[in-house]
């Protein structure tokens, strides 16, 4: 049985984390090129942790799978990142941001984690500023802010839509000059495969090289994953294609404890589902509801009627009604649910039915009246205010209306848009305790492949903070702490056993997946995989649904196996490989997820059991039995994993009943 | 942007694609027959399908390079039927839909071609020269921790608005594609431009320029000749005057690089 200590220092929440700070370990500087540092991922959270190593002065190893460090997938996030600036000055503090997050994950998070994420927001925007990331200004040269779900400050800072792009390439940039610099090993186009444990502790990793097919040891005093979201379990998401679970799954086999892996967020403003060919799903990103009006057509004979034909008092805008203090911009998993529940009562729209209208009519008529007032215009036409409403809006989201122009070939200024839920991020991922450290000392995890700020359900603008907080501002200090209670220079020669035997272990899977030569494609199973997630271990659970998803996932796994074909060889780039590589664990992922949902016998925010729920469909926790992180232990092949228990001590807040009424 | 008949028949085509096994084994065109195609359909969901039925024989999939598939991660890169990106202005590959082709019709379907960026596979090419670019002064000094508040100072609307226009790039490489020089310009002046607007990015404004175009010459790009096929062929419609922007800031960092006191060095090791 795994030991979990979450490590988490004693004191006041407000001083924890300034006073563990200036209590840790440290590594002599003359010392530091000692030690070198693998790190896995360059996204938010693996560029910032490896610039801010180097430049501190460790030896860094960053290894990604793609062929640069600037198309992680933190590039494609849109709305933005939260910080406590109170810069609005609209009442917002550190308490206030801290307080959002942890009521907005339903309770299921470690205060003191999401307390330091919230502190050093503040440096975050400092940072990024100074590398010259082009945030949106005001006017008079400030910094602009905009509000996201449950929220109710304007704390969130953005770039137009590309708020991620233009983080990632802060960090990129930052990464850049050390890899130029000679202090950082830039590895692109290796898949790391397997993580290599010696004596306990994590010393190394085996990476594929997806050019050559060749396998590579990687050998380090310590290893970091940052490796991002496992959403692409569900074949349909948000996600890049190429993002995957496979460096946090086989760590999860070395030993590394999976948690919460059944915490997914599904994101209310998708573009819906159009066809069976479909590869991805597009977000229409949150900061759409500060202006867009969510609505159903109250009678389900209306629904196929185009929206316009269906007047005022004929549409229920659901999310107002039901949700009257935070309205559309309730958070993620409440909001989804909300919109599902009406595709249920047979009130969606669209071809499908699944569909809900996000609806921009009204925003265009408020700020064209605003501009024309601002312009001194005189009894402007209906016309002109249409006109300049859309040109107002257009500055806002223009690009995001684009994209939805591009996928739908509709315009979303003349009709509402037609949005769906869609599967987002991923809540889940290795236990880490408060240094970032898993159970297997010796490797740490940040950003999206941790578990540890967001509980059960993750605010809007909070992912980007959180891995840059754990690159930029947790992590440089905390590994330390670690590193110092090694002795220089003592990683190990890759020549050792435990390298050899897991290249041996990540050679073995690349053999037999090329020997199966069966009659399907990889994707095939993908797809089945997806429905099988999304039907039962989607936006809503039961027990019976669970059960059943558990055994048929079984299943397909031995017919994948079976069945699957990988044509070429192992020895060039074959990208059916590398598919075929990462949808066998994503199939052993989920039915771990299943088994997560199922043994969670409560609903918490994006985890909904039908079983558990208020007369009015809201989310019915039990805090008595389920206050506390499922970290989920390998057993062996076949055997049923172990759920450990990390109890969730509230010091300082009451778990309440999360309202947004 | 894209502007299109609002279709939903189905159509079939079929796809000229360039398959070469290996960067050292030679190149050819080879047709696969595409049939009932949804018009929303993207290319790259249709070639998703080609490779389904490809592996389901046993045969290798075409290779092509994707990630986000909407137009932000810069990973996609098809020359489609002779331009970088296909038939639309200011979208990438990836953005690209079926219902842009009439029914029946032959689509071809290369890698960017450019000597700086040599094929890997297929349809897959080596971009790391821009990453070296990049590394060689495509950034802020600024040590973790060590920035002042970020509102400390304001920076016009304007200036900061020009910056991100510039900032946009994605790095796919098709200006790069699309020039018969194969010239960087258009991406090493947007990276120039984002950082040479902001008061952050003065302090290393000469020695960016000068360090990033000695990069970009030293990898083998080409010269511009200002023909603006670049900007023409960009995704994201990042304008040929950041072009001449970085003319001006290189002309003017060469001429104060060379003129310049320089200061006595370091100041020694202290007592
Ligand atoms: C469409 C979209 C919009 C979003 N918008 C927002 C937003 O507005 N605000 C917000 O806060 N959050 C947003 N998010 C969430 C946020 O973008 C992500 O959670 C976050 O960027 C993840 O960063 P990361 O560094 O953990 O991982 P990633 O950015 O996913 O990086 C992963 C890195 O790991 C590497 N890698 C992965 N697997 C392997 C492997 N096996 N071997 C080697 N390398 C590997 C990759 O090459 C990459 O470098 C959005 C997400 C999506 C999908
Ligand atoms: S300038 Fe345009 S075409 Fe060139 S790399 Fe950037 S986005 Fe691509
Ligand atoms: S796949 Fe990301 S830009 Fe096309």
């Amino acid at each position: 049985m795994a030991t979990l200590n979450s490590n988490v220092p004693p004191g006041p929440l407000a001083d924890k984390w300034r006073t563990y700070k200036s209590n840790l370990k440290l590594v002599n500087p003359a010392n530091k090129r000692k030690y070198e540092v693998v790190i896995v991922g360059a996204g938010l959270a693996g560029a910032s942790a490896a610039a801010t190593l180097s430049e501190l002065g460790y030896r860094v190893k960053c290894i990604v799978f793609h062929d640069s460090p600037r198309r992680a997938h933190s590039i494609a996030a849109q709305g933005g990142i939260n910080a406590a600036k109170n810069y609005q000055n609209d009442g917002d503090s550190v308490h206030r941001l801290f307080y959002d997050t942890l009521k907005g994950g339903d309770y299921r998070a470690r205060e003191s984690n999401v307390h330091r994420l919230a502190e050093v927001s503040v440096n975050i925007i400092d940072q990024c500023v100074a590398q010259g990331v082009p945030f949106a200004r005001e006017y008079g040269g400030l910094l602009a802010n905009r509000s996201f779900g449950g929220a109710q400050v304007s704390r969130t800072f953005y770039a137009r839509g590309q708020t991620g792009q233009q983080l990632l390439l802060g960090a990129y940039s930052a990464l850049s000059k050390q890899v130029g610099a000679g202090a950082v090993e830039l590895v692109t186009q290796h898949e790391m495969v397997d993580l290599v444990v010696v004596d306990g502790h994590a010393r190394g990793v085996i990476t594929r090289d997806l050019v050559t097919g060749k396998f590579h040891r990687h050998s380090g005093e310590a290893v970091i994953i940052a490796t991002g979201g496992y959403g692409n379990v569900f074949n349909l998401s948000t996600y890049a294609r190429g993002s995957n679970t496979t460096a946090i799954w086989r760590a999860y086999k070395r030993g590394a404890c999976f948690a919460n892996p059944c915490y997914t967020q599904i994101h209310p403003t998708c573009i819906p589902v159009s066809g069976d060919y479909q590869s991805k799903l597009t977000l229409m990103s949150e900061s759409l509801r500060n202006d867009g009006r969510i609505w159903v057509p109250k009678k389900n004979e209306d629904c196929k009627k185009a929206p316009a034909d269906i007047p005022e008092e004929d549409r229920d805008y659901f999310l107002e009604r039901i949700y009257p203090s935070f309205g559309n911009l309730a958070p993620r998993d409440v909001s989804s649910r909300a919109a599902k529940r009406m595709c249920d009562e047979g009130r969606g729209v669209g071809e499908t039915g699944l569909g809900v209208y996000l609806d921009f009519a009204e925003a265009i008529q408020r700020y064209g009246k605003q501009v024309a007032a601002r312009a001194n215009l005189v009894n402007p036409s209906k016309e002109k205010i249409l006109e300049l409403g859309e040109a107002a809006v257009k500055e806002r989201y223009g690009n995001l209306f684009d994209i939805y122009h591009e996928i739908t070939n509709e315009s979303a200024y003349k009709q509402p848009m037609r949005i769906y839920p869609a599967v987002h991020y991923t809540m889940g991922g290795l236990w880490v305790d408060y240094n970032l450290m898993s159970n297997v000392p010796g490797l740490f995890v940040l950003g999206e492949a941790n578990f540890s700020d967001h509980g059960a359900n993750r605010l809007g603008a909070s992912a980007l903070m959180q891995g840059l907080a754990d690159g930029y501002f947790v992590v440089p200090y905390t590994i330390g702490n670690y590193l110092a209670t090694l002795k220089p220079n003592s990683r190990p020669s890759t020549d050792a056993p435990e390298f050899k035997a897991a290249e041996e272990n990540a050679a073995s899977i690349v053999k037999r997946l090329l020997a199966a030569k069966g009659k399907e494609p990889v994707n095939h199973y993908h797809k089945k995989l997806g429905k099988l997630m999304w039907d039962y271990c989607g936006m809503s659970r039961t027990k019976e649904g669970l059960e059943k998803a558990i055994l048929e996932i079984g299943k397909l796994r031995e017919e994948f196996w079976a069945n699957v074909n990988v044509p070429g060889s192992g020895d060039n780039m074959n990208q059916a490989l590398e598919r075929a590589n990462r949808v066998a664990d994503f199939i052993e992922l989920g039915q771990l997820m299943c088994r997560d949902a199922l043994a969670r016998e409560e609903s918490c925010g994006g985890h909904f059991r039908e079983e558990h729920q208020y007369p009015d469909g809201e989310c019915k926790r039990d805090d008595e039995k389920f206050a506390h992180v499922a970290a989920w232990e390998f057993q062996g092949e076949g055997s049923v994993p172990l759920r450990n228990i990390e109890p969730l001590n509230y010091e300082f807040t009451k778990m309440s009943v999360r309202s947004y009424k | 942007m894209v502007a299109e008949k609002p279709s939903t028949k189905n159509i079939s085509v079929t796809i000229r694609v360039w398959r070469q096994p290996s960067a050292a084994q030679p190149g050819r065109f080879v047709d696969y027959p595409a049939r009932d195609l949804n018009p929303n359909m993207s290319l790259l969901e249709m070639l998703d399908v080609v490779n389904d039925q490809l592996e389901r024989i046993g045969e290798d999939p075409i290779a092509f390079a994707h990630d986000c598939r909407e137009g932000i991660c810069g990973t996609c890169s098809l020359v489609i039927d002779g331009k970088p990106h296909g038939p639309h202005h200011g979208v990438a590959s990836c953005q690209t839909y079926m219902r842009s082709f009439e029914d029946g019709s032959v689509i071809t379907i290369e890698p960017f071609r450019a000597r700086p960026f040599p094929v890997i596979k297929d349809l897959i090419t080596d971009r790391s020269a821009f990453d070296k670019i990049q590394q060689a002064g495509g950034f802020i000094s600024i040590r973790t921790g060590s920035a002042c508040d970020a509102n400390a100072t304001p920076i016009p609307k304007e200036t900061a608005d020009l910056a991100m226009d510039a900032a946009q790039c994605i790095g796919c490489g098709a200006c790069v594609a699309a020039c018969k020089n194969a010239s960087a310009m258009l991406f090493v002046s947007a990276k120039v431009s984002q950082l040479g607007l902001l008061p952050q990015g003065q302090p290393e404004r000469d020695s960016r320029v000068l360090n990033m175009v000695a990069k970009m010459d030293e990898l083998g790009f080409g010269n511009c000749t200002n023909q603006y096929e670049c900007s023409a062929a960009c995704p994201k419609l990042i304008s040929h005057d950041f072009i001449a922007r970085m003319n001006r800031d290189y002309i003017a960092a060469s001429f104060r690089a060379a003129f310049k006191p320089k200061p006595a060095a370091g100041s020694g090791g202290g007592a």
